[in-house]
């Protein structure tokens, strides 16, 4: 029942916030961070008091309940240790997000806090829900108050990055409710029982030919959310313009459900089909490393070049779920909250700098650091962070990652090596060009003041912490990491009774123990590919 | 005719009784609120009297009429859609000089038309209640006759609605000659043995098939559509878009699976391109319109293209879907153009784009209402809108129509564009410049039906989209008595 209530506190609160904004200009903003404090406060309780998981699984906390019964849909909610820790996650940032808009926000403040925390609504249940349909249902609800925040409250070309934005994920989720469709029906003329329920569905047998096509509508929205590159061309535009919050939730969040999309659906649903594919999805990752920095080094808008660093991270996350095994999962994990605070605070650090100065210009910038060391010492934390430094969090996420991809795929981890080697250039520049330098400003720039130091202060906590004491987050992980890669590293026994269950599909055995060696086998030539599209 | 079978006629008999009575009263004296009054009582009457019959199971009314769940189900929604447009036609026409009262009667006879089309198992009926639903449009499309584009548009559909019904005629007539049948079990009897169409019949059925596309509007015999939604007046617009729509999908959905056309390849492949053909057109000329009610022409247009994918799934899940997605289109239309209709002044309908401008800080609930509305014709959830694309795409997807499907994902993308364009529009800043002029408020107790029917309506669409369960239980209740 806790689970609900994360959702309808949230969803309760943003209709509050709207209406309460009739009564009075300041009361959104204290009800918005009153029901966030109060599902951060649940979940702090949720994670400290360690409910013992049910035996053999790795669910601390389920809720069913029926919703369309004649389609078997159900409000079906479960928690597992990645959903906790994406939870926690999202609660920290979406406090931080509230704390950033008391100053930034000053028109229609009822109706962004309305839209601030519906989509935090959404991006809670899409990590809850274990039912296909109220995911879709909850993928989709994210989508229109950010579509809202970005649209209103953005920078100067906000209608074109808010457009844009929608298309890319609306048309990539329609997609993904073919496939769930396709799965649910397959599922249901096999075993009659016709539900949405995941844990159901995990037990489908599929064709191999219906198992890739069903997959790749599920990567479609997965791949466009995360971003994985080609499908990125969204992502520069949307947090350039977004308002600080907005790319604060946008690159902390919104990217992580694609990436949890991908731990949480594809990975067990397909266990075959995403074997074929992974040497091609690992090298979209590194594709995407590679031009996510480069890219981020040629920009001089410091949104545009954080949201490249952004594309440019995540390409180690599909790197890592695609070696299929735990040293990478754990570090994907890492990577998903590190990635979310780091980039979280450069986002905030950008809001900052455009409160003060009113442009995103990095050109325009410089100096800084002498009249505002504290702001100084913030990013130079969280520059630090992005590159990889040891002792911050993103160094352990990408090192897990690299670890864990070396054992998979050892050329691509050389070439997403060197992508860190990139972050270094990038990241120093940021530093470089902000504030070192020379100053152009006729007036010094002001530091920090105790509201911006409040924001900022949790953020370099956290990532110490997550630096040097990952265990906590780890441990939590682990159960429910080992779950997916079990019923991974089962397909193999799993394959067996099913071949032999259908007896046209025996010729399949042998063309499926190859397509898991294929990873070898196509080694050369998606090496070939990195090297023509890194000259 | 016995008792029993005036019993189960209520609803059509009300109806055409409240048509007699109104026009004695216009003879003694004209008064629009009292017109105003009978027609929203007799709707509601008849509507009543569908209780009566809501465990009919199947009872004929040899040789023209069939009351079924099905029909039961439609007659009550086309009800309760033409009371809805009622309460809304009444603010809208407080404000206008024409002499109001007429438009009831019209009003009143083509929902009789409607009605009778999805009773109707008889070729003759069929025509029937088609001409009466025709003939008042006529008069209805061109009502404001003093506005610049009411003429044309009434014009434009008398005589493409006659055309269209004489091909019907002629179609009609060719599959006579070939079966010596004009009902609908005859025919089926008739054709049963065939695996192919002979030729005549072929022809006959492509040509009822002209004149059914025509009432639907769906390419390549939409091109009536944008100019008469633009000309007619917005609450008669409405009407069209659904009443009128949703009669003639009626009988069509009667027809086709009485003699199961689905059979037939070259049939279900010209109702195939017919689907995506209207799916694709409706919605790429909706991307060039600048005229919010264009817009919801070509809208319409290509909902019934996604209407026609469930159609062609062709098996019980298909109805259930068509009929689902009717109700979801019914609220969602219905609510978009009373919007219009609200925010409509004496001279001119609120269609241009530029009448939207803002709209969001000015009057935020009206704002609020049309977004919804456009939010659940584009298919988004929490809306009636997705549910009802979510039944379609799964009736699809359950008989394997991956083209179709997959058309139809693609398309609902390309919607997207113009309908967040008419949000996005609705909430852009207000410019300093322009002050807003303060209009003329009507009288609060006339501006309260018109708010009144868009808040239900717009509590309708949240709760079909967020509990579906009850609008399906009762789909499947109703329709599972239907099946031929």
């Amino acid at each position: 029942m806790i689970l609900v209530w994360l959702i309808v506190i949230l969803m309760a609160g943003g209709v509050l916030a709207w209406i309460s904004g009739k009564v009075n200009r300041a009361l959104p903003r204290w009800i918005a961070l009153g029901s966030v404090l109060a599902v951060f406060g649940m979940t702090l309780y949720l994670w400290l008091s360690r409910p013992t998981p049910m035996l053999g699984s790795p669910w601390l906390v389920q809720f069913d309940q029926p919703w369309i019964p004649q389609w078997g849909i159900g409000i079906s909610l479960a928690l597992d240790g990645l959903s906790l820790l994406m939870l926690l996650l999202t609660f920290f940032l979406g406090l931080l997000s509230v704390l950033i808009s008391w100053r930034e926000i000053q028109s229609k403040v009822a109706f962004f806090h309305f839209n601030l925390l519906w989509v935090m609504a959404g991006i809670t249940g899409v990590f809850l829900t274990m039912d296909l349909f109220l995911f879709y249902f909850f993928w989709e609800v994210m989508l229109i108050p950010m579509y809202f925040l970005i649209g209103i409250w953005g920078h100067e070309n906000r209608r074109y990055a808010a457009f844009k934005f929608f298309l890319f994920t609306q048309a990539s989720g329609l997609l993904m409710l073919l496939a769930i469709l396709g799965l649910y029906f397959i599922h249901g003329n096999q075993t009659g029982i016709y539900t949405f329920s995941y844990f159901e569905l995990l037990n489908t047998t599929l064709a191999p030919e219906a198992a890739r096509l069903l997959m790749f509508g599920f990567l479609a929205a997965f791949l466009v959310k995360l971003p994985v590159v080609p499908f990125h061309s969204w992502l520069p535009d949307a947090h350039s313009q977004a308002p600080t919050a907005g790319s604060v939730i946008l690159a902390g969040l919104l990217l992580k459900t694609g990436a949890y999309g991908l731990l949480r659906f594809v990975i067990p649903l397909f266990p075959t089909a995403t074997v074929e594919f992974a040497p091609w999805a690992m090298l979209l990752g590194v594709v995407g490393i590679l031009y996510g920095a480069m890219l981020a080094f040629s920009q001089t808008d410091l949104k545009r070049l954080v949201a490249y660093t952004s594309v440019s991270h995540m390409g180690f996350v599909i790197l890592g779920v695609f070696a299929f095994n735990e040293w990478a999962l754990q570090g994907v994990v890492m990577q998903m909250i590190t990635h979310g605070l780091s980039t979280g605070a450069l986002f905030i650090i950008a809001g900052f700098l455009y409160e003060r100065l009113h442009t995103r210009d990095i050109r325009q910038m410089g100096g800084f650091w002498s009249t505002a060391p504290k702001m100084g010492v913030i990013a130079i934390i969280f520059v630090m962070a992005s590159l990889g430094l040891p002792g911050l969090g993103n160094f352990i996420a990408e090192f897990l990652t690299l670890v864990g991809s070396w054992q998979a795929n050892n050329w691509l981890t050389v070439f997403a090596t060197i992508g860190i080697v990139l972050a270094t250039i990038y990241s120093l520049r940021i530093m470089q060009k902000i504030f070192l330098e020379a100053n152009h400003l006729e007036q010094p720039l002001a530091d920090l003041n105790a509201r911006e130091m409040l924001i900022a202060i949790p953020m370099v906590t956290m990532i110490l912490w997550l630096g040097l004491y990952p265990q906590p987050f780890l441990e939590t992980a682990r159960p429910s990491i080992q779950e997916q890669l079990q019923a991974y590293s089962g397909s193999e026994a799993k394959k067996e009774p099913i071949a032999q269950a259908n007896v046209t599909g025996e010729p399949a055995i042998p063309e499926k123990t190859a397509s898991t060696e294929k990873p070898e086998e196509s080694k050369p030539y998606s090496n070939l590919q990195i090297l023509k599209s890194s000259n | 005719m016995t008792l029993t079978d005036f019993q189960h006629l209520l609803p059509l008999l009300i109806l055409t009784f409240a048509v007699l009575v109104s026009m004695l009263v216009i003879a003694v004296g004209r008064n629009h609120k009292i017109m105003y009054v009978i027609t929203a009582v007799s709707f509601l009457a008849a509507f009543a009297s569908l209780f009566e019959l809501r465990d009919v199971g199947r009872y004929t009314i040899e040789p023209l009429l069939v009351i079924d769940g099905f029909g039961v189900f439609y007659i009550g929604m086309i009800l309760l859609t033409a009371l809805l447009i009622s309460m809304l036609s009444y603010a809208y026409f407080e404000q206008r000089e024409e002499r109001k009262e007429e438009y009831y009667i019209l009003l009143l006879l083509a929902t009789i038309g409607a009605c009778m089309l999805v009773v109707s198992k008889h070729f003759a009926s069929l025509f029937l209640g088609l001409e009466i639903l025709s003939v008042s449009l006529y008069a209805l499309i061109a009502y404001l006759r003093t506005r610049e584009r009411s003429d044309e548009a009434g014009i434009k559909y008398l005589i493409l609605a006659a055309f269209s019904s004489a091909f019907l005629l002629f179609g009609m007539a060719l599959v006579y000659a070939s079966t010596g049948a004009m009902e609908f079990a005859g025919i089926a009897t008739a054709i049963a043995g065939f695996t192919e169409l002979p030729l005549l019949l072929l022809t006959g059925f492509g040509m009822m098939i002209v004149g059914i596309g025509f009432k639907l509007s769906v390419v390549p015999f939409h091109m009536w559509a944008p100019d008469v939604y633009e000309g007619a007046p917005a609450p008669v617009t409405a009407f069209i878009a659904t009443v009128s729509k949703g009669g003639v999908l009626g009988v069509l959905i009667r027809f086709f699976m009485e003699v199961d056309g689905f059979r037939y390849p070259t049939l279900v492949l010209i109702f195939t391109i017919v689907a995506i053909a209207s799916m694709l057109a409706g919605n790429l000329l909706a991307l060039l319109q600048r005229n919010v009610k264009r817009i919801l022409a070509y809208s319409s247009i290509a909902h019934l293209g996604y209407l026609l994918v469930a159609f062609l799934a062709g098996n019980e899940m298909g109805v259930e879907a068509v009929t689902f997605y009717l109700v979801a289109y019914f609220i969602t239309t219905v609510g978009a153009f009373g919007v219009v209709a609200m925010l409509s002044d004496t001279e001119r309908d609120a269609e241009q784009l530029e009448d939207y401008r803002a709209l969001l800080w000015r009057r935020p609930w009206t704002a609020a209402v049309f977004t919804a509305m456009l939010l659940s014709l584009a298919g988004i959830p929490l809306t009636a809108g997705f549910v009802g694309k979510f039944y379609i795409l799964a009736a699809g997807v359950n008989t394997q129509l991956w083209l179709l499907v997959v058309m139809l994902a693609l398309n609902s993308v390309i919607g997207l564009f113009y309908y967040i364009r008419i949000i996005a529009v609705m909430f852009q800043q207000p410019e300093a410049d322009t002050a807003i002029q303060p209009r003329s408020r009507l009288r609060p107790s006339i501006y309260l039906a018109s708010v009144g029917t868009l808040t239900v309506l717009a509590l309708l669409l949240l709760y079909i989209g967020v509990y579906p369960s009850g609008l399906l239980q009762v789909i499947q209740g109703m329709l599972a008595t239907a099946t031929p």
